[in-house]
């Protein structure tokens, strides 16, 4: 795999790069996914690290593997480092750029969790919690349907609309073992029959 | 803590149980985690119940951080502290990363093929689908809710409404609806 970019870090560079995941770790809520135009300002637009393909294929290729999305993020790094010249300044990158993103959003998240659960039986806490539900189930349908309408990108159309909602109602009926429906799904696509 | 948790609910067996158990999950989550995490410990593990599981997601969603991430960081947390946390934590990254550097690197070579191009978009259909069902099953939930079953129906569908279709800020969305959510229960909950 050849870098369509060759460009040069410094020490410094790195640093900064991390810094700037650090931020935008806190800045992430939603996802890291919420945090991408930043990141594109600040990759390709500021610092020419990365390519505009370079890193929608970061982002299109993360979403197609399996695992949580968020490992777009050590993609972005891994091309930085593979433009700066080396599988080891590769392999800099991701670890640089995933523990940005990840530390302080995790020990937020983990300082926060721990005390809710001690203070589970407040009336606030409770609250909140439950107040949160009828909005975050609106958010996983409302996620359905904008995937099902980006998978149809191109003249897709009905048939994977239909996919998807023959795959969600199984799901909700049965109790298929999902990766049954993964691979249905991915011969359909195969065939080109979605 | 002596509460916890109640005699009939299954629990994961040690820091290791938590890391297998969320490798396993990690790798079967195409598109959307949130669905094979629901599915898995929802349903066959039963470490939680529907509605721990809503309320455990608002918070996911709420913290900064992925969402799938700040999921398993809560439940490891819960059951075997920081270890626990971090154990969950490793489990949902650790085998996924190190496979999409390897998709990476096999993907130039690959992508201009019509059949994987194809197949990744059958995927992304079933995941979808598959979140899609993890939300009208959480649905369900919202009967044991203290608002009543109309408020919440309508707190939901307006929410859908303005995300899918209207395209308003998530955050906005979250902060709004999930704020007049909570305003409501606090008067509704007797304390």
């Amino acid at each position: 795999m050849s870098a369509p970019l060759h460009i040069v870090l410094s020490w410094s560079d790195w640093l900064n790069l991390f810094a700037h995941y650090l931020m935008l770790s806190l800045m992430s809520v939603g996802g890291a996914i919420s945090t991408t135009s930043d990141m594109y300002r600040f990759l390709v637009e500021q610092h020419h690290w990365l390519t505009p393909t370079q890193f929608n294929e970061s982002i299109a290729l993360a979403q197609a593997a399996p695992g949580p999305n968020v490992l777009f993020v050590a993609l972005m790094g891994w091309h930085v480092g593979m433009n700066a010249g080396s599988m080891a300044a590769a392999l800099l990158g991701v670890g640089v750029t995933m523990l940005g993103i990840m530390l302080p959003s995790t020990v937020l998240t983990y300082t926060a969790a721990q005390w809710g659960h001690r203070n589970r039986e407040l009336r606030a806490v409770r609250a909140f919690k439950q107040g949160m539900s009828p909005v975050v189930i609106a958010l996983l349908l409302a996620t359905a349907f904008i995937l099902g309408r980006a998978g149809g990108h191109d003249n897709a159309g009905w048939p994977m609309w239909s996919l998807a909602i023959f795959s969600g109602i199984v799901i909700w009926r049965t109790k298929i073992h999902l990766l049954w429906l993964l691979a249905l799904g991915a011969l359909a696509g195969a065939l080109q029959l979605v | 803590m002596t509460s916890f948790p109640p005699p009939e609910r299954l629990r994961p067996q040690s820091p290791t149980d938590l890391f297998v158990s969320f490798t396993l999950l990690a790798l079967q989550g195409f598109g959307g985690v949130v669905a094979v995490v629901q599915r898995e410990l929802v349903e066959r593990k039963r470490w939680l119940t529907a509605e721990e599981f809503v309320e455990e997601w608002s918070v996911a969603q709420i913290m900064p951080g992925p969402n799938v991430i700040n999921m398993a960081l809560m439940i490891g947390g819960r059951y075997f502290g920081l270890r626990g946390a971090l154990a969950a934590l490793a489990g949902m990254v650790a085998a996924p990363l190190a496979l999409v550097l390897v998709l990476a690197m096999l993907h130039a070579r690959f992508a201009d093929n019509p059949a994987v191009a194809g197949a990744l978009r059958g995927m992304a259909a079933v995941s979808a689908g598959m979140i899609g069902a993890v939300g009208v099953k959480l649905a369900g939930t919202l009967r044991n809710h203290p608002l009543p079953l109309a408020w919440s129906v309508a707190i939901s569908a307006s929410g859908f409404v303005l995300v899918a279709l209207l395209q308003w800020p998530l955050m906005v969305v979250l902060f709004g609806l999930g704020g007049l959510g909570s305003v409501l229960s606090f008067y509704r909950i007797r304390g």
